[in-house]
């Protein structure tokens, strides 16, 4: 019964919530700059691979030559090419990031959904298994896996950083959806007749959209750097490249020593620009999808 | 002695100003409990926020507001900060959400006082009367927010807004929330800090005419941020003038009436969008008497001694 | 039609659910076609569980609460489905009603989907207009709208007008107008008289007495999850016999009746007046006008 104007509640009178989220999106610096550079970055993975070598752990060129009109960001003490190894890398990193994200992503929004919905019983259980994995040492647990797994390639490594990072966005979604469920609407939807999955996917979840979109950016972004972290201690794929990888043999072969700067540079670079931008567009979503946080 | 003079205050947002005060100009007596009453959107929130402080999309766009001789620097918060509580105080809302929950109350209020720069020693035994006063136990004080009932925390707020006497109270549907048992011992509390005079003079906020025919001297009827009426509440509840006043008290069911026997009506249609707000009076659309002189905004004049109208037909 | 025998709720709370919190003790009425009762209570008083409840939107620990002779507790999915298509229920808050994502009609196309998946879009649409024109709303004023652009009563038209597509019988009204404006409330007030007067039956929950008065035909009156007093709202209001409801009337303001301290003394236990050693939950003290002990709940003796 306070009479707040109506001020804001009609402020996009003939428009809809995703256009005035997609009206502020556009205006929003973080958001677009952040957006940018994850994109040039996606393209170089994308395309970049098609126009250098096939195998980037060929011995093309001399070792240890600096970069030159031939080899871009010059090779490493063996002779591979480091452009064709960081384009190759940074292709497995996006790679990591989406599988790795969308794992964890959806795992946790099953688990979330069905805790805080279902509650009770159902719940307690659930609540139970994330917390205990929550508070696994998940480095520790990592290691020990990498370690017997024989063949690791840059799925499996996707695979388990997934199936580890999914607690967080579960206790997350859980938490909304235990006070949606409180609102009327749901209760309306059941008095429509609508079954459960409905109700969870069709009244809980547009509600969440914006959030869930950030858990997923989120996710990509720590996954990357997760994975850039495992491949840096040397847990990382045993066959391929990545640009965790291109780090953990720079720093074995003392490219920093050697002053070969064009060996870990474009690697290091390459995950704290993704991982940055996409922190930054986090933040400029925020700003796009809580209207109070919008610079008018 | 409340004067406001042609106050103006507009919220702005992407589209333009919303006047949500358009030119309010009345005056409340020493010792007058004033009702202000009105539907969503009227601008009486917007008005009793004015008095004490502007959110941030509010913007004091003009016209002056003077408390006992002095002018209230209504648009500066900085300046502002050393009138209230001890000038003018506020009872909110929700006054459940104005209580920090982690502090016991009794260290809650002795850290507001001595902010203010009064020892909590001199107000103490103060305190103490105006729990009596409210009905509350003096055990209160050790307590966490969380374990008094909204009726009680409603007390509670009314006895720290009006610890250093302010001269002026407003107090902002402080019942709307409640059970109806409890509302009327809040409203009668609340009438008490008058009766003892404890405050000078009062504004009480709310959408209700029937609560604040009990306790008001006054009430003052607002439409689409404009005044449309003001007289003794007596007056406002028997003769009144405007038409908008008197659909809305006709609109009130009463305890005894069926809609078999007598069946209410409720005003057609809506108060209208004040970005910007149509020419002349505002009620036009809405009103069953409106004539061709309603397209000339009616000034609010006094009528009778007391009574204040904003309509053609009644002036 | 609905007859509530004895329903209780009680829920678990405190640490590991070692206390029960009886939110709906042993409360039992009838409500027939055509008829509106005003279930009238404070906060905490279990109005809104036994709303819930009637919906099956809750469960009821103990006791019964049937539908045309059937336990609605036994309904499964297609025969859930089926008493949704005979009872229906508005809620206080218009704007939490509404997925604020979606537009507003939709709760509309929801009833479609499930109940009238084989209606062609024209026939659909004459069901709409027909349901919107019976609460007074202008389909192109509210169709195609999200639901912030929509003021309070028009929402709270839009769910009723929603329940009448269906072939309601019952209608529950959970504090439909307490957040609706004076001059709106009183319109969604007489939509509903009107509904009764098409043979509907009305649950009316409200906690203000002067509301529940004006439409019902009969009156429940709880307290902390008991009824107190209940029966025809003439003798309920005429005739208030506990001291709750006596505090409760002398508490609602009135124009034109100031507040006085008049003294409210109910006199001596009016229930123990007809059954001194106890009986029933309620004594009938009238034609049709049921009350407790005076006493409270927590302390079953009566001084």
């Amino acid at each position: 019964m306070s009479d707040d104007p109506s001020a804001t509640k009609d402020a996009f009178t003939a428009s809809g919530t995703g256009r005035e989220a997609l009206f502020f999106a556009r205006r929003n610096r973080k958001l677009v700059g952040g957006g940018v550079v994850v994109l040039v970055f996606l393209l170089v993975a994308l395309t970049g691979p098609w126009f250098t070598t096939d195998d980037p752990l060929a011995y093309v060129g001399p070792p240890g030559a600096g970069p030159s009109g031939e080899f871009w960001f010059g090779t490493t003490t063996f002779g591979q090419d480091v452009l064709a190894q960081f384009v190759h890398g940074l292709r497995a990193t996006f790679f990591v990031g989406t599988v790795a994200a969308l794992i964890a992503g959806v795992l946790g929004m099953v688990v979330g959904f069905t805790a805080g919905y279902r509650g009770g019983l159902v719940d307690e259980v659930l609540t139970m298994i994330t917390n205990v994995v929550l508070v696994l040492p998940v480095l520790a647990v990592l290691m020990i896996i990498a370690a017997y797994l024989e063949v690791r390639n840059i799925e499996v490594q996707a695979l388990i950083i997934g199936l580890f990072s999914w607690p967080w966005v579960a206790r997350a979604v859980r938490a909304q959806t235990l006070s949606l469920r409180a609102r009327e609407f749901v209760d309306l939807a059941r008095l429509s007749g609508a079954p459960v999955r409905r109700i969870v996917f069709r009244e809980i979840a547009p509600n969440m959209a914006s959030y869930l979109f950030m858990v997923f950016i989120l996710l990509f972004g720590g996954s990357v750097l997760f994975a850039a972290t495992l491949d840096f201690i040397g847990l990382g794929p045993t066959d391929g490249v990545s640009l965790g990888l291109m780090l953990n043999h720079a720093k074995q072969w003392s490219a920093m020593d050697l002053g070969m700067w064009w060996w870990f540079v474009p690697p290091g670079l390459g995950i704290t620009s993704v991982v940055g931008a996409l922190y930054i567009m986090n933040v400029g979503l925020d700003e796009v999808f809580n209207p109070k946080l919008r610079e008018t | 002695m409340l004067h406001v003079d042609d106050l103006r205050v507009h919220y702005r947002t992407l589209r333009g100003d919303v006047r949500a005060l358009d030119g309010v100009s009345f005056s409340v007596a020493d010792r007058e409990i004033m009702g202000l009453v009105g539907e969503s959107g009227s601008g009486k929130t917007t008005l009793g926020k004015s008095l004490i402080r502007l959110d941030g999309r509010m913007r004091h766009v003009g016209g002056t507001v003077t408390l006992d001789g002095t002018e209230l620097p209504i648009g500066d918060d900085g300046r502002m900060n050393a009138f209230r509580f001890n000038d003018v105080s506020i009872v909110p809302q929700y006054a459940m959400s104005a209580m920090n929950p982690t502090r016991r109350i009794g260290t809650m209020i002795r850290e507001l006082v001595t902010s203010r720069g009064i020892r909590f020693d001199t107000v103490r035994s103060e305190l103490d009367r105006r729990l009596d006063l409210v009905g509350l136990d003096r055990e209160v004080l050790d307590r966490y927010p969380i374990e008094l009932s909204g009726g009680m925390k409603q007390r509670m707020v009314m006895v720290i807004s009006t610890l250093l006497n302010p001269k002026l109270l407003v107090a902002d549907e402080v019942t709307s929330a409640l059970d109806v048992s409890t509302q009327r011992a809040v409203a009668l509390a609340l009438a008490g800090f008058r009766d003892r005079d404890l405050v000078h003079a009062m504004i009480v906020i709310t959408h209700d005419v029937s609560l604040v025919y009990q306790i008001a001297d006054t009430i003052l009827v607002m439409y689409a941020g404009k005044l449309a009426e003001k007289a003794p509440t007596d007056v406002i509840v028997e003769r009144p003038l405007h038409p908008y006043t008197r659909a809305l008290i006709a609109a009130l069911p009463e305890v005894g009436v069926q809609y078999a026997g007598k069946r209410l009506t409720g005003i057609p249609g809506g108060p209208p969008s004040l970005r910007p707000p149509p020419p002349g009076c505002r009620f036009r659309d809405r009103c069953p008497v409106a004539f061709d002189r309603c397209a000339e905004q009616p000034p609010f004049v006094e009528v009778e001694p007391g009574h204040s109208v904003a309509c053609w037909r009644a002036s | 039609m609905l007859r509530l025998d004895g329903v209780s709720k009680t829920y678990k709370v405190g640490a590991l659910a070692r206390k029960d919190l009886h939110a709906v003790r042993d409360v039992s009425f009838e409500l027939r076609p055509g008829e509106v009762v005003s279930l009238i209570g404070e906060s905490g008083s279990g109005k809104s569980t036994i709303g819930r409840m009637i919906l099956r939107l809750t469960r009821a620990t103990s006791g019964t609460i049937t539908f045309d002779g059937t336990d609605i507790a036994t309904l499964r999915r297609g025969s859930l489905k089926e008493y949704y298509r005979a009872a229906q229920g508005v809620f206080q808050d218009p704007f939490s009603t509404f997925n604020p994502v979606f537009k507003a009609d939709r709760v509309l196309t929801m009833i479609r989907q499930v109940y009238f998946p084989g209606t062609g879009d024209v026939e659909w649409r004459g069901r709409v207009d027909d349901a919107l024109s019976a609460v007074s709303l202008n389909p192109d004023q509210v169709l195609d709208k999200y639901p912030h652009q929509l003021s309070g009563g028009q929402l709270q038209r839009l769910l009723i007008a929603r329940a009448l597509l269906l072939d309601i019988r019952l209608l529950v009204a959970d504090e439909v107008i307490s957040m609706l404006d004076a001059s709106t409330r009183i319109d969604v007030l007489n939509l509903l008289a009107d509904l009764k007067e098409r043979g509907l039956a009305v649950l009316f929950i409200t906690h203000d007495l002067s509301l529940g008065n004006y439409l019902a035909d009969r009156t429940v009156i709880l307290r902390r999850g008991s009824v107190v007093e209940c029966g025809a709202t003439s003798a309920v209001f005429g005739d208030p016999v506990h001291p709750y409801t006596r505090t409760l009337l002398a508490s609602v303001p009135r124009l034109g009746i100031r507040w006085s301290d008049e003294d409210l003394d109910p006199g001596p236990c009016r229930y123990h007046a007809v059954h001194p050693g106890g009986g029933p939950p309620l004594a009938e003290v009238g034609d049709d006008h049921l009350v407790a002990c005076f006493a409270g709940n927590d302390e079953r003796e009566c001084v």
